[in-house]
């Protein structure tokens, strides 16, 4: 073997570097799932009857369903009985500044690279932060408060605008919709709500990172955004997990509704624990997100960069209900070592003269296999409805795998879709040549990672956009390319 | 500045390279040719670092440096440019960009500053004049979709702006037209003073018209087997190869 291949594999089997564990003390679930569990749940927070009806609806339907098996990824069989479904700090904290939180959270965070004191001061940032699915700080609620902007964990907004949870919670995503949503509707933790009224342009991006903190503990986050008309809003979600040896799974559900000429912007960097080089350990992380232009004129983006966690199971989607509305999806998906990502999108076009717009750029390393699997469908009634894919494959060495499924329905004839494909591989010779130029392997690599995702990394917030490179950076260290 | 040493190379198992002596100074242009398959195109991978190649004996000295214990890149940064025979195609990564960051590179090992936006820019302007290249084709992936004639003529420019000490030319000839091959020569030429060095690995005198060479070399089965002034080449124009294979004794 080659002395190039050889450092692309050191770079490409880099361990990962944000691999720690914060103890704080949980206050857990016991292990396992039944109806006490979720009885367990909603009693610590303290919900109305109907929340709890619902959730106990959704555990019922589940025992109906098995795991999906149609996804291109080799899933290790999940013990549902040997997760533990909450666990909440301990110490609930009430902060007056900064300076009051537990210490060993603040030194956690300060590892991340992402230390509040430093947020706070990050101009127009407000952060929500979940640590083990509780919120414990949030910042800039005033300000937002005055606009009428509502950004709160979920677990609170029940209590404070149960109008709203109670209209829109599941409105996009059914409880039933799949194996993994019906999980998250039994038993989901928290997550963020965001409300942002009729014609307000929220002034900041949103932001709120999860953790997942405590040993064997699902994460079943819920997030719910609600774009008012002529509202605006850009959220950011990120996340960073500590390395630990066992499984861990995450069946997050995420629901954006916008009405009449609003917009959502929603962007993510995922960066869950993708195992070691051995392919032991890593979250799986299975999520259903969803958005719905229920309005004229309406616009939903997802922007994600996606490197992290053993498999991924994602597919960002947007329904375009509304006539005029637009769909847009930008992805880079990274895989290294024994990743496994199956990850896209979905497109229905339903109104008229709806348009969507997809990007998707998926870097495969080591011995990753990286799926794209997206579907356009055209609805009859939607006339003259536009759809351009993207779909970019690079491989870095030669024992990754790069999979597309592109999928296309179109009902009516007025439709048109484009779809656009391309492959390429950095091998030796291209690290050679950048070599012979000058530039080590490890910058040849990040230079033609940044520029492969240029498009989507434009689409991100630039504070995002700076952290997203160093993230690609870091997963693919010294991996060809 | 160069000198080769009894330098032998395997590929695969395979003995390529069988005792090359070769010494190149400052402000001289050599040519190497050779039949296909002879090792002109391995030399020139050795000499840049290419990992597939293994040097089983000899030494190489560069600016009075073990050029073998250096690294790819930091045998670039000291100044080796190799104008590949088969350019690589990098996606999403234009010419400009690329060239900046594999400038910003040599500079730094020379403990330079980053060149600034302005000044870069008028170094591209300046060198892509020299060599003729349509500037629309820098903002491009490097080489993705360029016929063979503009990656050749990307080579040079890339060694117009990189400015080594030593270039190596592998059959940067090959696949150009008329018009392309003046200029492209021109070009060497015009980047060629009493302190650098080139060799060119070519098949064909028409070459040799432009960038004149001080010494004509001879590759054979992994050996230099004859050595000489411009007029070698003519003659091997004349003759082909067959005189100087057959009787190495004669
Ligand atoms: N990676 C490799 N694996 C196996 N054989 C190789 C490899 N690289 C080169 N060779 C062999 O080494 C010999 C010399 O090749 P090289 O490319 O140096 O020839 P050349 O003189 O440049 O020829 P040409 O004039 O055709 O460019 C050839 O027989 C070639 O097949
Ligand atoms: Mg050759």
């Amino acid at each position: 073997m080659s002395e190039n291949i050889k450092v692309l594999e050191e770079i490409t089997s880099s361990e990962y570097k944000y691999g720690f564990v914060t103890n704080i003390e949980s206050d857990a679930a016991p292990m396992g799932l039944n109806e006490d569990t979720i009885r367990f749940i909603s009693a610590k927070k303290n919900e109305p009857e109907w929340l709890l009806e619902w959730r106990l609806k959704a555990y019922r339907h589940w025992l109906t369903l098995e795991q999906p098996t149609w996804q291109n990824l080799k899933i290790p069989e999940i013990n549902f009985q040997n997760i533990i479904y909450y666990s909440a700090p301990k110490k609930k904290p009430q902060y007056n500044s900064l300076d009051e939180i537990d210490p060993e959270l603040r030194d956690t965070f300060n590892k991340l690279g992402i230390s509040l004191t430093e947020q706070k001061r990050l101009s127009g940032v407000a952060v929500d932060a979940v640590i083990d699915s509780v919120s414990v700080t949030t910042t800039y609620k005033e300000k937002l408060g005055e606009l009428g902007i509502v950004f709160c964990a979920l677990s609170e907004a029940v209590h404070t605008h149960p109008d709203l949870v109670k209209k829109y919670l599941g409105a996009v995503v059914p409880m039933t919709d799949n194996f993994y949503t019906c999980l998250n509707s039994a038993v989901f933790s928290d997550g963020s709500f965001v409300y942002i009224p009729k014609g307000v342009r929220c002034p900041m991006e949103l932001s709120t990172y999860f953790r997942i903190n405590a040993e064997n503990t699902g994460q079943f986050e819920r997030t719910l955004i609600i774009a008012d008309e002529e509202a605006y809003v850009s959220y950011l979600e990120g996340c960073t997990a500590p390395m630990r040896d066992e499984n861990q799974l995450h069946a997050a559900v995420v629901e954006l509704i916008a009405l009449d000429k609003s917009e959502i912007k929603y962007s993510t960097v995922q960066n869950w624990y993708p195992g070691d080089k051995e392919g032991k350990g890593g979250i799986y992380n299975f999520v259903t997100k969803r958005g719905i232009c229920s309005g004229v004129k309406s616009k939903i983006s997802w922007t994600q960069v996606e490197t992290g966690s053993a498999i991924t199971w994602k597919y960002p989607s947007v329904i375009l209900k509304g006539d005029d509305s637009i769909g847009e999806f930008y992805s880079v998906a990274v895989t290294n070592n024994y990743q496994q990502a199956d990850t896209g999108t979905k497109m229905i076009h339903i109104g008229k003269n709806t348009k969507s717009r997809i990007v998707s750029k998926g870097i495969s390393a080591g011995r990753s296999h990286n799926s794209y699997r997206g579907l356009v469908e055209i609805m009859k009634r939607a006339d003259n409805a536009r759809n351009f894919s993207q779909c970019d494959s690079l491989l870095l060495g030669d024992r990754c795998g790069a999979h597309t499924f592109p999928y296309v329905e179109v009902r009516n004839n007025t439709g048109k879709v484009e779809h656009e494909a391309t492959t390429s591989k950095i091998g030796e010779d291209i690290i050679f040549y950048c070599n012979q130029r000058g530039i080590a392997t490890e910058e040849a690599v990040a230079l033609i990672v940044n520029g492969y995702c240029k498009e989507v990394l434009n689409q991100l917030p630039m504070e995002f956009a700076v952290e997203a490179q160093k993230l690609l950076a870091i997963s693919l260290e010294g991996s060809v390319g | 500045m160069l000198k080769i040493n009894n330098l032998h190379a395997k590929v695969e198992s395979k003995d390529i390279l069988k005792g090359i002596n070769l010494e190149v100074n400052p402000g001289e242009v050599h040519a190497i040719m050779g039949p296909n398959g002879s090792g002109k195109s391995t030399l020139a991978s050795v000499l840049a670092g290419r990992a597939d190649y293994e040097v089983t004996e000899g030494s190489v000295e560069f600016m009075g440096k073990e050029l073998l214990e250096m690294s790819p890149e930091d045998r670039a940064r000291e100044g080796i440019f190799l104008a590949f025979q088969y350019p690589v195609e990098i996606p999403g990564v234009s010419t400009t960009n690329f060239l900046k960051t594999a400038l910003n590179e040599v500079r730094k090992y020379r403990g330079q500053d980053p060149i600034d936006a302005v000044s870069f820019l008028n170094l591209v302007k300046e060198k892509s004049k020299l060599v003729e290249i349509d500037p629309s084709l820098l903002k491009r992936s490097l080489n993705e979709g360029f016929s063979g004639g503009e990656k050749k003529r990307n080579e040079v420019f890339q060694m117009a702006m990189l400015e080594p000490k030593l270039a190596l030319l592998d059959e940067t000839d090959s696949g150009l037209d008329i018009d392309a091959l003046r200029i492209v020569a021109n070009g060497v030429n015009k980047l060629k003073n009493k302190d650098n060095a080139v060799i060119v690995v070519t098949h064909y005198q028409r070459l040799l018209d432009y960038i004149v060479p001080d010494f004509v070399h001879v590759l054979y089965n992994g050996k230099i087997v004859k050595s000489g002034t411009k007029e070698l080449a003519l003659e091997l124009e004349e003759k082909g190869y067959d005189w100087i294979k057959n009787p190495v004794s004669a």
